[in-house]
Order: structure tokens, then sequence, then C-alpha cells
């Protein structure tokens, strides 16, 4: 058990970072010594890892790679890297095959009083773990020099983690840059014996690991621990790794848990009425059946919905939250404890800080570390509703499935009608007494007619193919802000769009009679494209395909010619044609996203940057929705645009 | 016919009797004239660098070649010599260790680490002494009288796919040799006490007396190992000579009263301990069935070097000075017992620092006087143990459940620089390495794939692998081996060889018990065949040859042992099979209750049973009036449907009575609750 002579030596080691930080600070190689030199002092195995920042660049034939082929040698200088520290604590009795991994993020140069803290309560842990004979699993502890962003730092660790290149042709070595070799005066420590080395330590699989943050400015009423869980793509740890956090945290360290919640639905009325619906019912059912306990209260449930929805949010953008997202890259479990302590401005509060902090952690720890297997017995693919509530895939597969199980009948039914209707209207033109092989003829013309609007749909998923690579050629433009470069992308879209529109798809080629059902051929078509596309990225990302699914699933089902709604000119068509224009405008992606943005942030905030950026930074985390909004999503935009306006 | 059988049973019996006693007599004078079968026990300590202390204990028994005494033994643990005789086992090591040798910080260049130092779980190889045929047969027995033996899982090794035979990159090279690991094997007192069990004394009394089992398994490292040579009879009547060799090996944490008391210098100090401190326990005597009984203080090249530093620094003294006899006091350390002699290291490669040992014989010491050797440090030290002149790591590379790489990763020790610098400016000076892999099945590995990096440059396989012996692995049959000869220039700093496998999958009853944890790799041996660990301390008397220092005298090439890999393989959803037998289960009923009905029902016949019951209803006037009127009207008569109309009427009458009632129930409920 933690015990207060550890949280001292933590508290000791937060007090050199600070006031280190205050001595000298132009490069931070200072608070990197120190950290060392207490890891050496504690016995533990103490190394450094250079790495360079690697700027994201798109790659389009690298989209779905591994993370590690991407990797462009490029001529680094000594300004541009950073140094991990890593301290290893070996099992005393483990045969070394598995590992646990702290991860402390910590930038020298602008350190902040919780980074030091972070530091403080991995180090009383670290410490207390090189006394415990329980161990069976090594314990790595990296400070991950953050100041190219946390995530930067944990990548480079594990990349040369898990694939280390052994020609390396143009990596600098240590030797170069002037400032690292300060560090190697450290040596071995006369205390323990344990060496200082610049090679890199390798510890065995990791079996889980654990990223841990203070946040030091925070107006919380009482000490809280937030949960950061997605990784690139909608992954999520093993929920039994949030399971024991929360457990721990909640009925061990007396910590409040929490996810990220999506803070403007708390607000909503809407909401709120719904809540106190389901609250009532509740209420009722319990009076008939006191067993019957299904009624939640309306607050719970507006934050289990604020929550949910921020969980498929994040899933759904898919970048990870926080460094944890580089260990899901190598199927490790990983999760970002960000700790929020009560504001308050004395020193007593550190320590305290430093022991729930670091009992949790060591709870966690020693969870892990008893773990015979590693984690598979709970979900992988689930939302959360809160840190100890979830929905499971089984469950939310099914309204997934709900909503796009019309799709396909829909596009059938087109099909068969669209079909019936060409072959009535062709016997009801031709004479009675026409030949029989015309009428054959027809008719196998008939059945063939929806390959014309297949070709339409082609074209269009090709052009957002295209859309979709335009980014690498304005990547290399120079110096272009997000504006421009959306710009230019918008303009290069329609470009690519009217000269892929007049050389290949004419589509008045076609006779006058067919055009009457040409649109709903074309829907039907770009329904089952749809319907495979959301059935496809369901797989790959959940959450992606479930909002896709809501914005496309209404549009592709409304769209209707409005020329026809205009004729038709009734209450009922006059509606539909309202909804299909309002479908049409909300699902634009850069549209969606400015909504989304100002409903979220309030919309002084949008700008057409913003869009830019935000799918630049889909691209560099080779996020999969980037894939869907181009080549799934915008087609089918495009093709419900072009029912609309369609000339019948 | 009794009768007469009687008498010649007893005559029969005498001359038997006669005979025997004879050859008995005969075989006493016979092995007087011998050797007499003996044993030895020895404690070997040694402060280690990082505050931890080792100790090896080493017990000896040889029975000699003799015809005489049969199976029976004075001294030698019968088990094991039955176990000779019966599976013609040349050589054979067994070993149990759990923790591991860190070759960094506890050497491994020493006879002792080269030795003793074994990978996590149990290792066990044999040479045995008969046609190649028999060997696997021969293999297959001995796993299964050493699992029964030693009550360990050993006879595992009996399945093909866990042993191998290398051909010359395991030391004791010989085409007879199996070689087998069980990386998983947890080891504990169940091992140790069967070990024990061979000793003449077990652990009642002489040195054995010491290994308490909280204080060993409460260690860092600790192994038991068990080795033995037959020296093979010249004759055909003789049994064969068996020397027996048993070490336990242990790196123990002395619990050091002063660290408690956080004193800067204190904590410089290395911890004082003494055999009572790091075993609980002191040595009362020898056993009485033992040759010599002597336990041995050991400080290796480094710390003398370091130790005659600073005492040169104190002193003032000639270094020859410090090889005297009254090194034991000395500003840097005491012993709290006086050594009955000091040996110097004799070797002429190390002529600056040789290792120094102490040896205190046990026979003086007895129940009412105890030995309890104390080493109780004065001055902070700070020393480094000699390195292998490569150290080895492998690791796993990649991600996923497809394919990865295994690296072995070799770094030049500075140390080891100081010897090789002779003729490391030599350009054909050249480092040879043997590696010993040996993957698992399923872990499926492309000997093509084989890549060498030295000094971070890729270099053509031809180039640096001199000669390289592999079997593939075959599918649930063999693992693949594979033995390499590396030729790496002396001046290399760091060396890898990395190769790619593909992960194979498993039947599903062929997975162990915890699947999810992962697959096994053993370890990979790496040694150099260029570098010997070996120890030459000269004695004085050639008859009394201590076999410990005998031991460390022998030339055995540097070995060290990698980490042991664990790979994550798929692994099925093991509920899976009970969902698809629940599911079709449900399927199949669904499908047997329909078949079953539409064969078994008789459509025609209910037809006709209702309306006979319709008929029997209503009476039968009426079906015959409505028939006799239908035949007069000249149409096909129907047959009433009044009754299942009412039927349904009165159905859905009642399900509207019964919802009525309980939604009349429901707001009671509601309202006056």
């Amino acid at each position: 058990m933690l015990a207060n002579q550890h949280v001292l030596e933590g508290n000791r080691l937060v007090n050199d970072l600070t006031s280190s930080n205050l001595k000298s600070s132009e490069t931070g190689i200072e608070s990197q010594r120190i950290i060392a030199r207490y890891m050496l002092d504690l016995g533990a195995e103490a190394s450094i890892h250079k790495f360079h920042r690697q700027l994201n660049h798109f790659h389009p034939l690298h989209f779905f790679s591994s993370p590690d082929s991407g990797i462009i040698e490029e001529n680094y200088s000594c300004s541009s890297y950073g140094i991990n520290t890593v301290g290893i604590i070996r099992a005393p009795r483990g045969d070394g095959k598995e590992a646990i991994v702290l991860v402390t993020p910590y930038n020298a140069l602008k350190s902040g009083l919780g980074e030091a803290l972070s530091i403080g309560i991995a180090y009383s842990v670290f410490s207390l773990l090189s006394q415990v004979t329980w161990l069976a699993k090594d314990i790595i502890w990296l400070v991950a020099d953050s100041r190219y962003g946390e995530y930067a730092a944990v990548s480079a660790w594990l990349r040369d983690y898990q694939t280390p290149k052994f020609s390396s042709l143009s990596t600098l070595d240590a030797e170069m840059c002037p400032d690292i070799d300060n560090l190697y005066d450290l040596k071995v420590n006369s205390i323990t014996g344990s060496k200082f080395s610049s090679s890199f330590k390798r510890a065995g699989t990791m079996a889980a690991a654990l990223v841990l943050k203070v946040r030091n400015k925070s107006d919380q009423f009482e000490d809280t621990i937030s949960i950061y869980a997605e990784a690139s793509n909608g992954q999520m740890p093993n929920l039994d790794l949030i399971n024991v956090v929360n457990y721990l945290a909640v009925h061990r360290q007396g910590l409040h848990v929490k996810v990220e919640k999506l803070w403007s639905l708390l607000n909503s009325s809407w909401l709120k009425i719904l809540g106190e619906i389901f609250e009532s019912l509740g209420k009722v059912a319990k009076s008939l059946n006191p067993k019957w306990k299904f009624g939640i209260t309306a607050t719970e449930y507006v934050e289990g919905t604020a929550t949910l929805a921020s969980s498929l949010y994040y899933q759904a953008l898919g970048l990870p939250t926080g460094p944890h997202g580089a260990f899901r890259d190598y199927q490790i479990d990983a999760i970002t404890l960000e700790i929020l302590p009560k504001f308050s401005s004395d020193k007593v509060r550190h320590s305290d800080i430093l022991l729930r902090g670091g009992r949790l952690i060591e709870g966690v720890i020693r969870s892990v570390n008893n773990l015979l297997e590693k984690f598979h017995q709970s979900f992988f693919l689930y939302l959360l509703t809160s840190p100890s509530k979830f929905v499971s895939v089984g469950v939310y597969m099914i309204a997934f499935a709900l909503l796009i199980a019309p799709l396909p009948i829909v596009a059938a039914s087109l099909y068969v009608d669209a079909s019936s209707l060409g072959n009535c209207s062709k016997s009801d033109k031709s004479t009675p007494s026409a030949s029989l092989d015309t009428d054959e003829h027809s008719i196998t013309i008939g059945s063939w007619m929806w390959l014309n609007s297949a070709k339409l749909v082609f074209l269009v998923h090709l052009w957002g193919a295209i859309v979709s690579l335009i980014p690498y050629v304005i990547c290399q433009i120079p110096d272009c802000t997000p504006t421009t470069s959306f710009m230019i992308w918008v303009l290069l879209s329609m470009l690519s769009f009217l000269t892929l529109y007049s050389v290949l798809a004419s589509p008045l080629s076609c006779a006058k009679a067919s055009q009457e059902k040409e649109w709903a051929l074309v829907k039907s078509v770009t329904i089952s494209s749809v319907f495979i596309g959301l059935g496809l990225m369901s797989v790959i990302n959940f959450a992606t395909a479930e909002i896709g699914a809501l914005l496309m699933v209404p549009m592709c089902l409304l769209a209707r010619p409005l020329k026809l709604d205009v004729r038709a000119g009734t209450l009922r068509s006059f509606s539909r044609m309202i909804g299909n224009l309002v479908l049409g405008l909300i699902a634009f992606p850069p549209a969606a996203f400015f909504l989304l943005k100002g409903m979220l942030d309030g919309f002084g905030s949008v700008n057409v940057g913003a869009f830019w950026i935000w799918v630049e930074s889909l691209w560099a985390w080779n996020s999969a929705t980037y894939l869907f909004i181009g080549m799934v999503h915008l087609p089918c935009w495009v093709l419900c645009i072009h029912i609309l306006l369609h000339t019948c | 016919m009794a009768l007469l059988q009687r008498p010649f049973l007893v005559l029969l019996l005498i001359v038997t009797h006669q005979f025997l006693q004879y050859w008995v007599a005969f075989g006493s004078v016979n092995e007087e004239c011998q050797k007499q079968e003996e044993f030895n026990e020895e404690l070997l300590l040694k402060p280690l660098p990082d505050r931890k202390a080792l100790a090896h204990f080493h017990f000896q028994s040889s029975a000699p070649p003799s015809t005489s005494n049969g199976r029976h033994h004075h001294l030698f643990p019968k088990a094991i010599s039955q176990l000779v005789q019966k599976f013609q086992v040349k050589e054979m090591e067994l070993s149990f260790t759990q923790g591991r040798w860190n070759y960094e910080s506890w050497g491994g260049f020493d006879p002792i680490s080269s030795s003793n130092a074994k990978p996590p779980g149990v290792e066990l190889w044999a040479v045995f002494d008969v046609p190649q045929h028999q060997i696997d047969a021969s293999w297959k027995n001995l796993t299964h009288s050493l699992s029964g033996l030693f009550c360990a899982s050993i006879n595992f090794l009996e399945s093909t796919t866990t042993y191998s035979a290398p051909e010359w990159s395991f030391p004791p090279a010989s085409g007879n040799l199996r070689y087998g690991t069980l990386p998983r094997e947890a080891v504990c007192t169940e091992n140790l006490t069967p070990w024990l069990k061979l000793l003449p004394c077990r652990d009642k009394d002489g040195l054995a007396k010491l290994l308490d089992r909280p204080s060993i398994y409460r260690g860092f490292y600790h192994s038991q190992r068990l080795h033995l040579t037959s020296t093979g009879s010249g004759s055909e009547g003789m049994d064969s000579g068996i020397i027996l060799e048993q070490t336990l090996t242990a790196v123990l944490r002395p619990n050091s009263r002063r660290a408690s008391m956080a004193h800067a210098r204190e904590k410089h100090i290395q911890p004082s301990w003494s055999l009572s401190s790091i075993f609980g326990k002191q040595v009362s005597g020898r056993c009485v069935l033992v040759k010599s009984s002597n336990v041995y203080l050991l400080l290796d090249r480094g710390l003398v070097s370091e130790l005659k530093h600073l005492y040169k620094e104190n002193e003032k003294l000639v270094a020859n000075d410090l090889a005297t006899k009254n090194f034991w006091t000395n500003p840097s350390f005491e012993l709290s017992a006086k050594p009955e002699r000091v040996f110097i290291e004799e070797n002429s490669m190390h002529s600056n620092s040789s290792s120094i040992l102490y040896k205190f014989p046990v026979e003086k010491y007895s129940e009412s006087e105890p030995f309890d050797l104390g080493v109780i440090w004065k001055d902070p030290v700070v020393w480094l143990c000699q390195q292998a002149p490569l150290r080895a790591s492998r690791f796993l590379m990649g991600s996923g459940n497809e394919r990865g790489t295994i690296a072995i990763s070799l770094k030049s020790t500075q140390l080891s620089e100081g010897f090789m610098g002779a003729n490391a400016n030599d350009k054909r000076c050249e480092l040879r390495v043997y590696v010993f892999q040996v993957v698992p099945w399923y872990v499926k590995v492309y000997f093509h794939s084989l890549q060498v990096f030295v000094d971070q440059q890729p270099k053509a396989v031809s180039d640096i692998i001199e000669k390289i012996n592999v079997s593939p692995s075959k599918d649930k049959v063999s693992p693949g081996v594979m033995e390499v000869v590396l030729k790496l220039p002396c001046r290399v700093t760091s060396a890898a060889l990395t190769i790619e496998f593909d992960k194979g999958f498993l039947h599903i009853d062929e997975y162990p018990p915890d699947a999810n944890q992962g697959f096994d790799i053993p370890s990979a041996i790496i040694s150099f065949p260029n570098f010997h660990a070996s120890m030459v301390f000269l004695e004085d008397d050639s008859l009394n040859k201590s076999p410990l220092l005998s031991k460390f005298q022998e030339k055995s090439p540097v070995m060290s042992y990698t980490e042991v890999l664990l790979v994550p393989l798929t692994t099925p959803d093991f509920s899976m099979p009970y969902n698809v037998i629940a599911i079709t289960c449900m399927v199949f009923a669904l499908y047997f209750r329909s078949l079953v009905n539409v064969l078994r029902r008789r459509v025609a016949e209910e037809e006709r049973f209702l309306k006979d019951k319709a008929a029997r209803k209503t009476g039968w006037p009426l079906p015959l009036l409505s028939k006799l009127s239908a035949k007069l009207r000249g149409r096909q008569w129907e047959p009433p449907h009044s009754a299942p109309a009412s039927s349904s009427f009165i159905n859905s009458k009642l399900v509207f009575k019964v919802i009525l009632v309980a939604g009349l129930a429901v707001g009671w409920q509601y309202y006056f609750s």
C-alpha cells in the first residue's frame, strides 16, 4: 500500500522539478536529469529515448497501413528532437514476459504544477513498486516529452519499441547534440548499482497502459478523475480496464469519476421533458410492481444521453482523445486518466492528491499485474453512458439495423416499380398488334435500364474518391491558410465534377420515355450503394456509420424530384419538398459540420477554415471517417441532389 | 517328487549363499583398491554490485565405475543411478529456475553465470548412449521418470513438438543430444524437496541446512540444477561411474538493518550481511557423510581492482601487499571469521585484476559453535561485474495477430573491450557467436527472411553467417530449430538478427488453459566459443581437490540465455461453441417440430374428424337435410362454417374481456396504492 513515505518522496521530486524549472528552463534537459536520477535512486533501469517530431502528411497509399510504414527519413537537426525518459522496474521474481506501462506526459519547457504533480504521483507509485514483492510484470514508466504534443512522444516511443529500425542511415546520434551529452554523466548510480543507459530498453509484451495527467487549473468542488478511452477509428480499450479504474476510484479512493459529455445537451429542454416522461413511466411501473426497476430519474437520463452522445461523437470522429490512442494501434489496452484536483492553493493538498492518485494507480497496476491473461473477457465494442454504464454492441446494433433495414426494401420496390412502369408505358404506347419480338426487346432494354443509373452512381462515387484525394495535392502547396486551402479544395472538386459530368455522364442520352422513371432507378441504385457503404462502415467504425445513417437514410428515402412535388401541389408533397430541401442542406458534410460546431460552440467561432482543419486532422490520424465522408456520404448527397433537381 | 526336491533346494541355497559371500567380499576388496563413493558439499558466497548477495550451493556425489555394488550404493542416490542405467544417459542436466539472471549487474563471464544462469522454468537436456533410433524413446521415458522424481510437469517435454536435437550450437554438442524447455513451469518447494532428498544428509545437516525455504523463495533469482555425467564403464560387466552435481544458485537481498536510517553516507555503503541474516540459519557443522565441506567467499575481479584502488589511496601501499593473508581485514570491509586460506586467481589475461577466494572449512565448527560468515562493509564501493563480450537481448517486433518478427540484438559491452583490445586492431579478428533458437510450430518462422545488421548496416547473410543449420517446423509434429554461427568483426558495437514469422492457428482443443495470455517462445542460447569462462585457483594438495574449484577451472564457453518471449496468438471465443450449440439446437427443434407436424398431421382426416364433431354437435338431421337439399339443387354440398366462425368470435370477445379486466386492475392498483 502506498504509504506516506512514498508520497514524501514524490513530493520531493515535485519540489525539485518546480524549482529546477525556475533555475534553467532554456533546454529542459535539467528536469530530465532529475527524473532519471530519481529513477536510478530507486534501483530502476533508467534510459532516455530520443525521438524526432514527425510531421503528419497525407499519404493516400498508406491510409490503412500499419503505423510503422509511413515513416519518411528526413534530415533532422538537433533542434527538433524530444527526449523521453524511461524507467523500468523488473519484477523480482517474474519472467519478464509482460509489462505494464505508465505514461506521464511532461513538457520540460513550459511545465506547470499539474505536470509536475503527475510526475510526482507516478514517482511515488514507482518507488512503491520498486520495493514490493508481488510484481509479476515489469513496470515501465515513460516520462513522455510533450513539447511536440503528448501523442507524438508516446507514439514515437511505441514505434521504437514495437518496430525498431536496425539500419539507420540518417538519424543523428546522441553525440551530435551537445546538451544530450550532459545526461550521460549520470552513468552508474553508486547506491543501487543501477545503470543509466542511452540504448533503448525493453520489457516484454505490454499488457496495459495508463496515461496519467493532472490538470491543475480546475474549478471542481471535489477531486475528480476523467477517463478518456477513445482511440483512433472509434476503437475502445477493453471495458474491464475502465471498470477497474472506475471501481477503484469510486469505492476505494472516493474520487468522483466522469467521462466526457456533450455539455450543450445537458441544458436542452426537450431532453429534460423526455427524461421526465421516462421517469414518470418508471414510477408508474414501479407502483404496479415493485420489482420493475427500469425507471431512471430525469437528470440521470439527460446526463446519460449527453455522455452517450459524446461517446458516439468521439468514436465517430475517429481521432484518439489522448496519448492512449497510440497504444491501441498496437492492440494494447490503454486509457488516459486526468486528475482534476479540488480547487485550493495550499501545499497540503499536493500530498493528498499524491496519496489518493497514487493509490488509485497502484490499485489499477496491481489489478492488471495479477491478471494471468490479457483483457479479453469484457466488451471492446460499446458506448459509454456513464463511467459505470454502457451500451454494448448487441444493443446498439439493433437500432442501426432497424435504421438501415428499409434501404434494401425500398430499393427493391423502387426497382420493381420502375421496371413495371416502364413496361406498362411501353405496352400502352405500342399498338396491341405489335409483334412479339419488339415487345421482348423492350423488356430486355427495360430490365437493363438500371445499368445506366448504376453508371451514374459509379461515376459520382469515382468523383468522391477524387475529391478525397485532392487534399494530397493541396498539401503540396506551401503557405496555405486553411481558408484558402478549403476554397481550393471546393473549386477543384467542382471542376472535377463538371469535367466528369460533361465527359462521361450524359444523362440525356436516354430515351425520353425512360426519363420519367429514371430518377426512381437512380434512387434505387443510390439507396443500394448507401446501404452497402453504411454496412461496411458499421464494421469499421460503428459510430460514424450510425451518425451517417441518421443523416443519409431520411435523405435517401425522401428524395423525390422537386418538379413532381411542385406539380402535385398538395400539402403532403409540399411538406415533403420542404423536408427534402432541409435535409439536402443539412446532409452536405461541410454544412453538417458547421451546424454541429455552431450548436456546440456558438456560431461566432465558425469560419470556413475550421472545416479544413478538421478534415486535415481526420486524414492525419488515418481516420476512416474521412474515407466515409469522401466516398459514401458526399456521393450520396450529390446523387440525392441530382434526384431532387431531376427534370422529369 | 517334493521330497526329492527339497534337499536339492537347500543345497542350492547354501552354495549360492557362499558364492554371494565370496562375491561381496571380493567386491569390497575391489572397491577399496578403486575409488570410494564420495560426497562433497560447498557453498560459495559472492557480493553483487547491486546490493545483493549470491549464494551458490554445490553438492557433488560421485559413484565410481564398479562391478561390485551392483544396484546398491552407500551415498549415491539410487534413483539417479537407476535412471542412468535404464536410459543409458551419458550426460544430463535439469534445471528449475525462477526469476531472471540479471546479466548486466550480476555478471555474464564467470563460470557461475555461464553455467548456472538458466532460463525461467524448466530446462532439460540429455545425451544418450544408445543407437540413434532409440534416442527419442529413451528421452520420452526419461522425461516421465524425471517428472515423477521431481514433482514437475517435465512429462510435457515428451511430445515431439517441445524438444529438439541441436547439432552443434549447444555446448555439449553431440548427435545424441535432446534439448527441451518448459518456460511456464512454476518452481516451488515441491521441486526442491525431492532435489534435497538426493543428498545423503538431506537438509537436516551440513550446508544444506541453510536452505531455508522462505528465504530462498523470497530471493530475486533461484535456480536448482542437477547435472550428471556418467563416465562410462570400460568393460561390459561394470556399471558406469556417475558424477552427480547438484547446485542451487540464489540471489538474495540482505535486509540490512541500517536501511531505515536514511543517512546519506550509510546509504552508499553496501549492506552488511551474514549467513544468518540472509538465510536465517547458521552452519552448525558438516554432514557426517561428507568428504569435504567448505564455504567460500568470492570477490570478483571488478571488486578486487576497485578495492585495490581504494586501498592504494588510503594506505599508500604497494599493490603486491594486497595479496597477503591479512587482506581479509581491510579498510573497506571486514569478515567475521578468519579464512583458512586465500586463493588468488591465476590468470595471465587479467594481470591487473584477479578475483580472490576465501576458504572457510566447516569442519571446525559444531552445534555449540556455529559458523556464521558475515561481511561488514565499511566504505562505499562501486564495481561492475565482468560481462560477456556481447550482451544479447531478444524481443518481438510488429503488432497484430497476423505476423511478427523475432529480433535478437547483440550489443557490445564496453567492459569486454579490454580483453579484446589486444587483437582488436587486427582486421581479421573475428568474434564467433553461436545462436541456438527453438520456436514452437505455431510460430511459423520464415527462415529466408533472416536479416543481419551489423553496426546498424544491413549486411548480406552470407558475409556474416559462417554456418547455419535450420530444421523447419512441422505442424503439430516438431518445432523449428535454428542454429547459426555468426562471424562478427571484433570491433562490432551492435549486431541484430531479425526473422519474420506468421502466427499460426491452433485447433480449439490444443489451446492451453490460459490461452489469452499468449504463447511462449523459449529462450535462445547465445554462446561465445572463443571465450571461456574459467577461473583457475591453484590448490596445494591435488588429492583433496575441491569439486567446485575444479569446476571453475573447466574451460566451458561463455553462454547466456535471452528472455522468454510471449507471442499473443489469436484465440477463439471459447464460449462460442456453447452459443452455437444453443442456437443450433433451437433451430433444430423448430425445424423438427414443424417437420413432425407436417408428417404426422393428416389434414384430410382431421377435417373429417372435425366434420364428424360438427355433425354430432348439430345432430344428424341437419347435415343430412342440407346434403339432401344440395343434391336436390344440384350443387356440391358445403359443410357448415358457423362453428369455427363463432369460436373465433368468442375468442376475440374473450381477449377483449381479459384486457378490460386487466386494465381495470391496473387502474385500481394505481389509484389505491
